[in-house]
């Protein structure tokens, strides 16, 4: 099963989301983070990184010896990568797409097939770290019920998957293209094998957000009740309902002084629009002070910490009950009623 | 040698346009004659890149040999170079006519490099 | 002509909330700013500006392919040449391009051997010149899935500097675009001053000093203010000390409040009633505009 997490607001939340899910899934489980531009997840989970792997696209290099500036490459090009200049033509390595045009059309065989460097791929392991507390890991596995070989240490099974781009480039859905090839590497064998793969997108609606999900089998949109972020989550509804796959919505940040609209209109939309509410996770100041010292909710060394260990087994359960629970069964998503794991009481609502 | 001024409009008492690639259009003045011709650039105002290198390449077809202009990014430079044109740069805040008469006079030096 | 961005880094900072806040102080002053939200993809100011739109223009960039199918033949050359898997065939077998992965290369277009990829332009969007009680709003809205254009941006800088007075003094207020890819870029393009908005926590500050770094190598002068500072003091020292250190003007910090929610809700500018946080942005809006008071070098829009 592969979950993307994504919002159309930065900030609410889907790294920390996508990152506490991570931390306490019962099964193996890879966390990618496609948020290549600015990827945040490793500052959250502290993985032992391997060594990066550079991506490459596949770019034109002139052989002038060969070419006969018959400027057929430079007409072909959308992206002006190849330009006829006095008497010869230049490339310019950054501004390609990758199309392979050029490569088709050159008959003096003129273009050899050179690189450039779109970012890299790093492959990590991690462990549930909480600072100090020695006892964090039992507390965890107490809150969920677990004996401590299922969620601690190096058998966990928990890996990472970072994508990150090189500063200045300006194209990240090559790179996004390169983690879905790596994806694809992963989920060959038998499905025990496998791990659940939860992924973390880049924010907004555009390109990058939508080459993301469609990496994905399921998608789950995190929403803040704001006006800004019920905006902001109905652009990205539009948006990625077009994909036809299916999507459900965990709520953060509810409960905000003032905003008791605000979480109403937000459940209002999700049922009208019959997207399963994975959760209504609370705003609380401590997470947020939490966060802010670089700390998942979750994991921090408080007694809140528990709390939100609870909150994420139970938003753990919805979604194994919106999504069937296995791999290629997730044809339609459940519907709304009774797959609540709502913030402090775990209640269900619909 | 005809030299090529980035413009707002279309005469030499327009300003100078301070974008190369985006530029509104080009002044290209013949400097033996002194004729002056306009040259729209309006298509290589919306490309979503890459304009600085189409508008190379259009003054480079019009066998321009030099270019005044306020600001040129990396690579357009670089293909202005490729196509064997001097670049003046910084010469925005001014009418083209101001821009044509400091080259004809010989007060400016060409550029070396890209001014970002 | 002065022209402040605010930007952030990091989505989420509280980068629309200063910029509305700011645009309100401007005004009231009777500066008459030019707004602009350049955050194309989400943007939210028009939430609080409640903009009466005068005009609106539709945004075309680029081409999608599509296949003709009573010219198409079947070869199958389509599927061979893209590069971008987005080329496919329906229940029938028939090849069909799929909008959503077509990068607009028009490789296919223009090696079908029977002429049968039409290569229509796209529509990616709408733009929009409005009145608001602030000043000109100049703003737009990317249709959903549309590529994050930095194209778009600077049309609608364009559209802000020929809106804005030539007077020395005439400002231009922008809502920048999130990270630090080309449509921050093309924000950030010819600006007198960046503003960021920092969060004091570790993402916060790694975006921050991403998009920083961009500054520098557009020689922008960046003033920083730190929001929600009270979340991690220690943290929120480290930031001032490392934006003194790279000589960044520190504008001031904003502690976390509820207030910001609750004028987001009644749809008003911070700096609209009177409450302590007005007070500290209005101290802010001092720094800022001392920190912008020089004249942008030049006002360009770079091809990117």
């Amino acid at each position: 099963m592969r979950i993307a997490f994504a919002s159309g607001k930065g900030g609410a939340g889907k790294t920390t989301v996508a990152a506490s899910l991570a931390a306490i899934w019962p099964h193996p489980c890879l966390i990618v983070d496609a948020d290549v531009e600015a990827p945040n997840l490793h500052l959250f989970l502290h993985p032992h990184l391997e060594a990066a792997q550079s991506v490459y696209l596949t770019v034109p290099e002139l052989d002038s010896e060969k070419c006969t500036a018959c400027g057929d490459c430079a007409a072909m090009c959308s992206y002006k990568a190849i330009a006829k200049l006095g008497a010869g033509l230049i490339v310019f390595a950054d501004m390609c797409h990758g199309c392979g045009g050029c490569f088709e059309v050159c008959q003096a065989n003129a273009l050899k097939k050179g690189k450039r460097e779109l970012g890299s791929l790093q492959w990590g392991s991690w462990s549930l770290k909480m600072g100090a507390d020695q006892n964090s890991d039992q507390n965890l596995n107490q809150a969920l019920g677990q004996t401590s070989s299922q969620t601690s240490g190096k058998n966990s099974g928990k890996t990472l998957l970072m994508g990150k781009s090189r500063v200045g480039e300006a194209m990240s859905p090559p790179l996004l293209r390169a983690i879905d090839g790596a994806l694809a590497a992963i989920s060959v064998g038998d499905a025990a094998s496998v791990p659940d793969i939860l992924i973390d997108s880049p924010p907004g609606v555009s390109c990058p957000a939508m080459t993301t999900a469609r990496m994905a089998d399921a998608l789950v949109l995190v929403a803040e009740s704001t006006p800004f972020g019920t905006y902001d989550f109905k652009l990205a509804h539009a948006a990625f309902k077009k994909l036809n796959m299916p999507l459900a919505v965990v709520m953060n940040r509810a409960g905000m002084p003032g905003n008791e609209s605000g979480d109403a209109a937000l459940e209002k939309y999700c049922a009208a629009e019959g997207l399963p509410l994975l959760a209504r996770l609370p705003f609380d100041l401590q997470a947020a002070e939490a966060y802010a010292r670089g700390y998942l909710p979750l994991l921090e060394q408080s007694a809140n910490a528990l709390i939100w260990q609870r909150r994420f087994g139970l938003l753990y359960d919805a979604v194994q009950r919106w999504a069937g629970g296995k791999i290629g069964q997730i044809a339609e998503p459940c519907s709304a009623v009774n797959i609540c794991a709502s913030g402090t009481t775990g209640a269900g609502h619909a | 040698m005809k030299i090529a001024v980035s413009s707002e409009g279309p005469g030499l008492e327009s300003q100078v346009d301070p974008r190369f690639g985006r530029a509104a259009g080009f002044v290209i003045v013949d400097m033996e004659s002194m004729n002056t011709e306009y040259v729209d650039n309006g298509a290589s105002q919306v490309m979503a890149q890459g304009a600085g290198i189409e508008t190379a390449e259009r003054l480079s077809a019009l066998g321009v040999g030099a270019v005044l202009s306020g600001y040129v990014g990396p690579k357009a430079f670089t293909a202005l170079q490729a196509a064997g044109m001097q670049i003046y740069q910084d010469l925005d805040g001014r009418s083209v006519g101001d821009a044509v008469r400091c080259y004809a006079g010989g007060t400016l030096n060409p550029a070396t490099a890209s001014n970002k | 002509m002065r022209e402040i961005v605010v930007i952030s880094g990091k989505g989420g900072t509280g980068k629309t909330t200063v910029c509305a806040a700011l645009a309100a102080l401007a005004s009231r002053e009777g500066r008459n700013p030019v707004l602009c939200d350049l955050d194309v993809d989400v943007p939210d100011l028009h939430i609080i500006f409640d903009p009466h739109v005068q005009q609106e223009h539709p945004f075309v960039s680029g081409n999608t392919a599509v296949i003709n199918e009573n010219v198409c033949t079947q070869c199958g050359r389509c599927l061979e040449l893209c590069q971008f898997g987005a080329v496919g065939q329906n229940g029938n077998g028939q090849f069909i391009i799929d909008a959503l992965d077509c990068e607009g290369c028009g490789v296919c277009h223009k090696l079908c051997p029977t002429g049968a990829i039409e290569f229509p332009q796209r529509h990616c969007g709408t733009w929009y010149l409005s009145q608001t009680r602030f000043g000109s709003f100049v703003h737009a809205q990317l249709d959903p899935g549309q590529e994050n254009s930095g194209r778009l941006v600077s049309l609608l800088k364009q559209q802000a500097r020929q809106l804005a007075p030539t007077a020395e003094d005439s400002l231009i207020l922008c809502d920048g675009s999130p990270g630090i890819g080309c449509p921050v870029i093309s924000s950030l393009s010819g600006a007198t001053l960046a503003v960021a908005v920092v969060e004091p926590t570790p993402s916060g500050r790694h975006d921050f000093e991403r998009v920083a770094d961009l500054c520098r190598h557009f020689r922008i002068p960046v003033s920083v203010i730190i929001n929600k500072a009270d979340l991690n003091n220690d943290e929120a020292r480290a930031i001032e000390e490392y934006a003194v250190r790279q000589g960044y003007t520190l504008a001031g910090c904003l502690p976390f409040s509820p207030l910001v929610t609750e004028a987001m809700i009644r749809g008003e500018a911070l700096t609209e009633r009177d409450s302590p946080l007005a007070s500290e942005l209005e101290k802010i809006w001092g720094r800022i505009c001392a920190a912008a008071d020089k004249p942008a070098r030049r006002a360009n829009i770079n091809s990117l």
